[in-house]
Parts: structure tokens; C-alpha cells; sequence
């Protein structure tokens, strides 16, 4: 290793920071050279978001210093991180849907600079960067992507030295995701560091130099990226080797056990995608994946087939019977089960326990007694069997559901409801944001599900996890369901461009569905 | 620069705590303010919270006014544990009594027999249900807000109460006096302790918090009116109907607020109808109702708690010629204090240097 001359730009060194119960962070060291693209890398709960937020003045550390380019420095709040030189794109972004880009931008700047200046500014930082954004355009017209363009070019306009980017294509098609790495490369090579805040393995090995990885909250090692493989820096996160979902021979028994047909729905709020015209079918033992941008009706579908709005009885059909017309609970009790996109708030009560938690879907049934009392004590049962079977980690069926890590939640909540033996299961981004020990574990229950004769519909926007799970791929395009194909005729561009919008011919032919 | 930092997980004893501590900053508040009026605060602080309490006579002045507000805020704690807002109460009490009432003056003045009692009773409840029903089925309807709804309804149900005891109610017999026939004896409630007015409505306040209590702990309703209060989408998921919640909370509000109706008139009321049947129980109800935690057996102390508040204001204002507004006063540092130790429950003051 040659030693560099000039001060490192960043250098925390024993940053500790304890919340109750946890130690979030326990001695960390990094390093981040200038002109250098650095991954932090971890899985869900290991300290990532902690480390960024004491970096950017959000937190501060217990113990532990900070030091600027070899000057020690204390980070008092976000301003004082801008002043020396730190830019940050947060995963949610934080903009107001009804003002412009360029309005959206001034709020961010001091004030003073005519609106028309800035937009100047804007379209020559966006034009030289590749990221092609009208700076007059309301924020509520634009694409995920194209917000987050916002977001880096806010942060480019501060002539930052260090750009921090928390899991910034989480969101993204695959070609935004290919634009956005070519305008980092080019930020690289003018000498912007970047540290780059991820759990995709394959994004850090295409695009970072070094990576620091942390696990519950240490450094457990410092490596280069681009000599190790997917698995090796999984390994290197999990602290085990991860096991990857045993390989499936399709299970199809033929039967159609889930059909839709014709199926129209309003968008539920300004933003969202109305469907229309939604149709598939899905066979036991198949799973069918559905791609597409967040925001183009995946919340409508989802509700429409678990039941949480009602359709017309025969756009939705079960084993050949009409159920479009029954709710949620009419539904789970003919066996269709469903699981929602948020895990708190929607498929779960976070201040509830996990055994109250059962109650929410098909347990109430078999907890119910007369005069509408709940038997608890099958519900904590069946939590105890759930958190067992599944391998949740937390301190027993009476932990609040709000107390389990991302993945463990959501662990927990898919087995609720696979333990009850569905025909048909329907579930929305089984493993967002959850560690890759977590999503083998999830996607190993859901085919062993399928091999049950279960029929499978899952949604999500991970394109990685469709083509390693789902037999068949449709993509949700602004409510519009393309037709759905075989993994194996797929490739992920071609996907990429159904999720951006491009439409093969074969897919804008409805006069041919029969 | 101080500012609200939100805390990690408000504990369960500090949401028992604060209560506790909203009456003791009550109380100090209370002898500040009286200090400040030229009484003597030690005195009036006696009077005010001591000296009601020391006959049996005075015990049980305290169970009767305990008992329409237990009765209430037992109803409105399971709409706002759904976050469904019935500030009606007091509208639902008057269409109560007047129905259950109305039935005595009215119809059965003369007549005895034990059904007399129950049936004034069901129509109390119906009334009140009745009553709770226009905001429910406005809001659920038309998504009109059933705050504004409710309360506005009350100042109309005042209104009917007084309208028919000045005109078409009016005992003939009273000398144009605004009030109504007695009911008959059979149409008033069974005084329990000889020379008190502890009346058999008590017992019933506190068998309906047993039922509450089951009702909110073990059964699929408390589930679902938990479940909705805390995460609306979740009940979706859970298909809970938000409708039917809002149903749910304003028929068991009103039912509850209407029997208290009832009680009232045919109770300490002695038994007529009368323009004024309610110190403001069904307003003061709610203060009780978040000084309980929303739980029934918090409910029940804290009616007490607020009961003494009558009490102790008719006290001062014989005893040290006070205004009747004292009680008022208190109930207003109650629900102050309340609220604000609720803030630093749930968010930790901290003093911030403006940083350049």
C-alpha cells in the first residue's frame, strides 16, 4: 500500500455513539482520501445511518474525533458540516411537490441569488454532469430519478469536497442507475471524494475503490472492492457465508389459481398511477414478479388484490371463483394472504406486540370466541412458533413490533403469514431495505411456498430479487401491466426500458387479451 | 434557545406519572392563586380539597358527581382511543334526559311498577345514540368533521331542553316556574345511603367500568379501536372498516353520555326536568377521560379527582365566599398541567446555543 502525502480529506477515528440498549457505533475508524469513491457498506442496523449522521452534524459522538482535511474538527449541525465542505443526499428526499426545481433549490441556498441566476446555475451543473433536469418544472411532474437529481445537483451547487449518498439507487431503473454511476465517475475524477452509503454488492464492486464494512456497529474489515466477489463482501457483512436460496425447478401445476382480468382503479391520492386494464393470471407453484418505479400503481394493486379495496367480482378470481367484491378478511379466509409494501404503520403496529401483531391478519379467526373476545393465549403461540420458524431475532412475543431490526420485522410478518397455509399469497417488496441474511432467508420461504402449489405474485422494485425469484416478469408502467414473460427471455435492460416507459409492441396490445 | 428533542420510548411509569403530577402542580397553582386573591392559601386549600371529604354526606357528593363522569368519559375514551372525536357529550346528555325524563313527566307520571326505572333508562341510552348518530353519519356520509358537528349540537339540545320545559313540559301545577312534573317514584333512581343522595347510578358507573375494561383488554372491539387510533392503515389491513369505527365510538359515546342523562334527572336531579341538568359534565368528562390515560380504571379515579373539583368550589363558596368559578379554574390548571407534562413525556427540553 503507498502512503498518500497530503492529510486524508476525512478521518473519523473512535467515533462512539451508545443509544439505549445498543451500541450503535463502538470505536469506528475511516478513512476517505481525496478522490475517492468509498463504500460504507452493512446490512440493516449496522451502524451505517449512525456514522453518516454524526458525519453530517445530525448526531453527535460520544467519544471519538473528527478530523478535516487533518485539522480536528467538531460538527455542530448540518450547516457546519456544508461550511467545510460536506454534501449529503439523503434516501427520502425533501422536497415540496407543488414548487419548481429551482424554486425547490433556493430554499436550500442563502437567499439573495435571482431565481433566473440559479437556474442558469442548475442547468449548466446538470448539463455537465449528464443529469438532464428543466430547472422550471414542478417537482410532482418529475420521475423518483429525476428528484434525485435535484437532490445531488442542490449538493453539487455547495462545491462540496466529500458527497455523501445514502443508498441512492434504491429507487432507480437500471439505466438511471447506469447515468447516475457515470456522473459519479466523472465527480471522481475532478477530484470530489464520494462516500458511498450501500448493502448492493455488485453496485460497490463496480463503483468503489475502497469499502470500509461495518457489522453491529464495528469496522470488521477494510478491503478493495474490485478483487472481491458479491459473495465474498456478503460474507465479509454477514459475518457468515450466506446461503443462497436453493435453485427451483418451476413448480407450475398448470392450474390457474389467481386470475385478473380488466381490472381499473382511480389513484388513491395526486401522484399515484390509476390502473388500468390490469390482467394476469398466475399458476400454483408459480411466482410471478412485478416490476416498476415506485408511484406506478404498485399501492393500488396491492390493495386491490389483498382486498383492502373492493372491484368488480370477476376481475379478481380465486380457483375460478369471483372475488373481486369480498374485503380483506373474506379473502383471507379463503386463503389469499397478503403482505404491504411499509412494514410499520401498514402491515404492522409498531407499539403493539408481535403477539397483538398476529391478530391483524388471519390469526383474529381462530383467536376469536364468543362475544368477541380474543384468546391471546394462541396468539402468542402462534408468535412463538412464527419468531421460531423463521429465525426472527427479538426478545419474545411480547417485544413491541417498532423494537425489531428492518429485516426481523419483516421476517416475522411474512411468516405470519405463510404459516397459514395460503393458496395464493400476494406481497409487496418482500425485502426492502432488509440484510442479505434476512432476504435469503425470505426468499427460500416463498419458494418453498410455491413448491407447496401456492400461487405467488410479488412486487417489488429490486430487479436483482425478480429475476433470482419469479418465474415470469410483467412491469408496471403508469398503471398499464405489460404482458408477462419468462425470466429466461428476459434480460435486465429489457426490463429497465418497460420500467422507464419503452413499450415493446407485444406489450401494447390489448385488443389481444382474451 | 430552547427547543423540544423527541425521546427514544416514553416509559409506561411516566405515563402513569404524569397525572399524578398535573394534580400536584394543580394544587400548587391552586394556593398560589388563592394567595395571590388575599385568601389564605393554607385555608383554602383545606376547603377546597380536605373538607368535602369528611362526612359521609360529603363522601357520597362525591360518588354522585363522580358518576356521570365516569359514565361519559368511559364512552369518549373508546372514540379517542380511534381517534375519533366526540366533543358532543354534553347534547347527547341532554337528549338522554330529556327522552328517558320525558317518558316520566310525560307519559308515566302516574304510574308505578318496577319496569319503569329500565325503561327510562333504554330510552336515555337510545336518545343519546341517536343523538351521536347525526355526526357519525355526517362524517362517515360526507366526511364532515365531526368535531365542529358534535359540539355545535349540543348548544341545539340545550336549546330543546329549554324550549320544552318553558313551554309545552311545564308542570301545571308550579306556578309558571320552567320545570316539569315529578316523576313518579317508581321513576327515581333508589337513594342507597339514608340522608345522602348516593343513588344506585354509582354501582352502575362502576359496573360499566368492569364492562369497559373487558371490553378495550379482550375483546375484538378494544382491539380494533386500538389498532385504528394507532395506525389507520394497519386496521385497513387488518379490515377493520373505518366507518364502522366511527359508528362504533359515537353510538357507545352517545348510549353512555344519554344514561348519564338520565341519571342525573332521576337522580340528584330529584326527579324533574329542569332548564340546567348539567354543571357541563359531558365538557368536563373529557378532561377526565385524558387525566385516565383513557384507560377505565384511570377513568374512574380521575372522576373523583375532578368530582372533588365540584365539590371543593361549592366549599370556598360558602365557606370563604369565593366565585363558583373556582371550579372551573382548577379543572382549566388540570388539563394545563396535563398537557404539558404529557409534552415532556413524550419530548426533553434542551437548551441550544445558537450556532453561527
Amino acid at each position: 500500500m503507498s502512503t498518500t502525502s497530503a492529510a486524508p480529506r476525512l478521518e473519523l477515528c473512535g467515533i462512539t455513539k451508545r443509544f439505549p440498549g445498543t451500541l450503535a457505533n463502538d470505536a469506528v475508524d475511516l478513512v476517505v482520501q481525496p478522490g475517492e469513491i468509498h463504500a460504507l457498506l452493512g446490512e440493516n442496523g449496522a451502524g451505517k445511518s449512525t456514522l453518516v449522521k454524526i458525519l453530517y452534524g445530525l448526531l453527535q459522538a460520544d467519544a471519538g474525533c473528527i478530523r478535516w482535511q487533518g485539522e480536528a474538527v467538531r460538527i455542530a449541525n448540518p450547516k457546519a458540516a456544508r461550511d467545510l465542505g460536506i454534501a449529503m443526499v439523503f434516501q427520502h428526499f425533501s422536497l415540496f411537490e407543488a414548487m419548481t426545481v429551482v424554486e425547490n433549490v433556493a430554499l436550500g441556498l442563502p437567499p439573495g441569488e435571482p431565481l433566473d441566476d440559479l437556474a442558469g446555475r442548475i442547468e449548466r451543473v446538470a448539463r455537465t454532469y449528464g443529469l438532464p433536469l428543466d430547472p422550471h418544472r414542478p417537482v410532482h411532474r418529475l420521475s423518483v430519478g429525476e428528484r434525485q437529481r435535484i437532490e445531488i445537483v442542490r449538493a453539487l451547487l455547495q462545491q462540496p469536497k466529500l458527497l455523501v449518498m445514502d443508498e441512492p439507487t434504491s429507487v432507480l431503473t437500471p439505466q438511471e442507475v447506469e447515468r447516475l454511476f457515470q456522473a459519479l465517475r466523472q465527480l471522481h475524477a475532478e477530484g470530489l471524494s464520494i462516500l458511498y452509503i450501500s448493502h448492493k454488492l455488485d453496485e460497490i464492486r463496480a463503483l468503489c475503490e475502497t469499502a470500509t464494512i461495518l457489522r453491529r456497529g464495528r469496522v470488521v474489515a477494510r478491503l478493495d472492492p474490485r478483487t472481491e466477489t458479491a459473495a465474498s463482501l456478503g460474507a465479509a457483512m454477514v459475518g457468515r457465508d450466506i446461503r443462497p436460496p436453493r435453485h427451483r425447478e418451476s413448480a407450475r401445476t398448470g392450474l390457474i389459481r389467481l386470475a385478473v382480468e380488466g381490472l381499473d382503479r382511480p389513484a388513491s391520492e395526486p401522484g399515484e398511477s390509476p390502473l388500468q386494464g390490469i390482467g394476469f393470471a398466475v399458476a400454483g407453484g408459480e411466482i410471478l414478479g412485478i416490476a416498476g418505479v415506485a408511484g406506478n400503481g404498485q399501492g393500488e394493486l396491492l390493495a386491490a388484490l389483498g382486498g383492502e379495496v373492493a372491484s368488480p367480482a370477476q376481475t379478481i378470481r380465486l380457483d375460478g371463483q369471483g372475488i373481486g367484491q369480498l374485503d380483506v378478511r373474506a379473502r383471507r379466509a379463503r386463503g389469499l394472504v397478503y403482505v404491504p409494501e411499509e412494514r410499520l404503520g401498514h402491515g404492522s403496529v409498531g407499539d403493539l406486540s408481535l403477539t397483538d401483531n398476529t391478530l391483524l391478519s388471519g390469526l383474529r379467526a381462530q383467536a376469536l370466541r364468543a362475544l368477541g373476545f380474543l384468546d391471546r393465549r394462541v396468539a402468542r403461540r402462534y408468535a412463538e412458533d412464527v419468531v421460531r420458524r423463521f429465525a426472527v431475532a427479538t426478545t419474545g412475543p411480547m417485544a413491541a413490533a417498532r423494537s425489531l431490526s428492518g429485516g426481523n420485522l419483516q421476517k416475522f410478518l411474512i411468516g405470519r403469514e405463510l404459516m397459514q397455509a395460503p393458496k395464493v399469497v400476494v406481497c409487496g417488496q418482500p425485502t426492502w431495505g432488509v440484510d442479505a441474511g434476512a432476504a435469503a432467508a425470505i426468499h427460500q420461504a416463498l419458494f418453498d411456498l410455491a413448491d407447496q402449489g401456492a400461487a405467488l405474485v410479488v412486487v417489488s422494485q429490486d430487479l436483482d430479487e425478480l429475476f433470482l425469484i419469479a418465474d415470469r416478469i410483467a412491469v408496471l408502467n403508469g398503471g398499464r401491466l405489460s404482458a408477462p414473460r419468462p425470466v429466461a427471455d428476459l434480460d435486465p435492460e429489457t426490463v429497465g426500458l418497460l420500467m422507464g416507459g419503452v413499450h415493446g409492441e407485444d406489450d401494447d396490445a390489448p385488443a389481444r387479451a382474451a | 434557545m430552547l427547543r423540544l428533542e423527541r425521546r427514544s420510548a416514553p416509559s409506561t411509569a411516566m405515563r402513569v406519572a404524569t397525572p399524578l403530577v398535573a394534580v400536584a402542580a394543580s394544587i400548587v397553582a391552586g394556593g398560589l392563586l388563592f394567595a395571590a386573591l388575599g385568601h389564605d392559601p393554607e385555608r383554602a386549600l383545606y376547603g377546597f380539597f380536605i373538607a368535602p371529604l369528611l362526612s359521609t354526606y360529603g363522601l357520597a357528593e362525591l360518588a354522585v358527581k363522580a358518576t356521570p363522569l365516569t359514565l361519559i368519559a368511559l364512552g369518549l375514551a373508546m372514540g379517542f382511543r380511534a381517534g375519533v372525536w366526540n366533543i358532543g357529550a354534553e347534547g347527547q346528555l341532554t337528549m338522554g334526559a330529556l327522552a328517558g325524563g320525558g317518558l316520566a313527566a310525560m307519559v308515566f307520571y302516574d304510574a308505578q311498577g318496577l319496569w319503569l326505572l329500565p325503561l327510562m333508562c333504554l330510552a336515555g341510552v337510545v336518545a343519546g345514540m341517536a343523538y351521536a348518530a347525526i355526526p357519525a353519519f355526517l362524517r362517515t356520509r360526507f366526511g364532515v368533521n365531526e368535531i365542529l358537528v358534535s359540539l355545535m349540537l349540543t348548544y341545539v339540545a340545550l336549546l330543546a331542553l329549554s324550549a320544552l320545559v318553558h313551554g309545552p313540559w311545564r308542570d301545571p301545577g308550579a306556578f309558571n316556574f320552567p320545570e316539569s312534573r315529578f316523576f313518579s317514584d317508581s321513576g327515581n333512581l333508589p337513594i342507597l345511603i339514608e340522608r345522602t343522595r348516593l343513588h344506585l347510578g354509582y354501582p352502575l358507573a362502576l359496573l360499566a367500568v368492569l364492562v369497559a375494561w373487558l371490553v378495550l383488554a379482550r375483546t375484538v372491539i378494544g382491539f380494533q379501536l386500538e389498532v385504528t387510533g394507532l395506525a389507520p392503515k394497519a386496521a385497513s389491513f387488518a379490515g377493520f372498516k373505518p366507518d364502522r369505527t366511527v359508528w362504533l365510538a359515537f353510538l357507545v359515546s352517545g348510549g353512555l353520555a344519554g344514561l348519564a342523562g338520565l341519571i342525573e334527572v332521576a337522580g340528584p336531579g330529584g326527579g324533574q326536568l329542569v332548564p340546567t341538568i348539567s354543571p357541563g359534565y359531558g365538557f368536563t368528562a373529557i378532561i377526565v377521560a385524558f387525566l385516565g390515560r383513557l384507560h377505565p380504571v384511570g377513568i374512574l379515579l380521575a372522576a373523583h379527582v375532578v368530582a372533588l373539583s365540584y365539590l371543593g368550589g361549592e366549599n370556598l363558596q360558602i365557606t370563604m365566599r369565593m366565585p363558583v368559578a373556582v371550579t372551573g379554574v382548577f379543572q382549566g390548571f388540570l388539563l394545563f398541567f396535563l398537557l404539558a407534562a404529557d409534552v415532556l413525556v413524550r419530548y426533553r427540553p434542551v437548551w441550544k446555543r445558537a450556532t453561527a
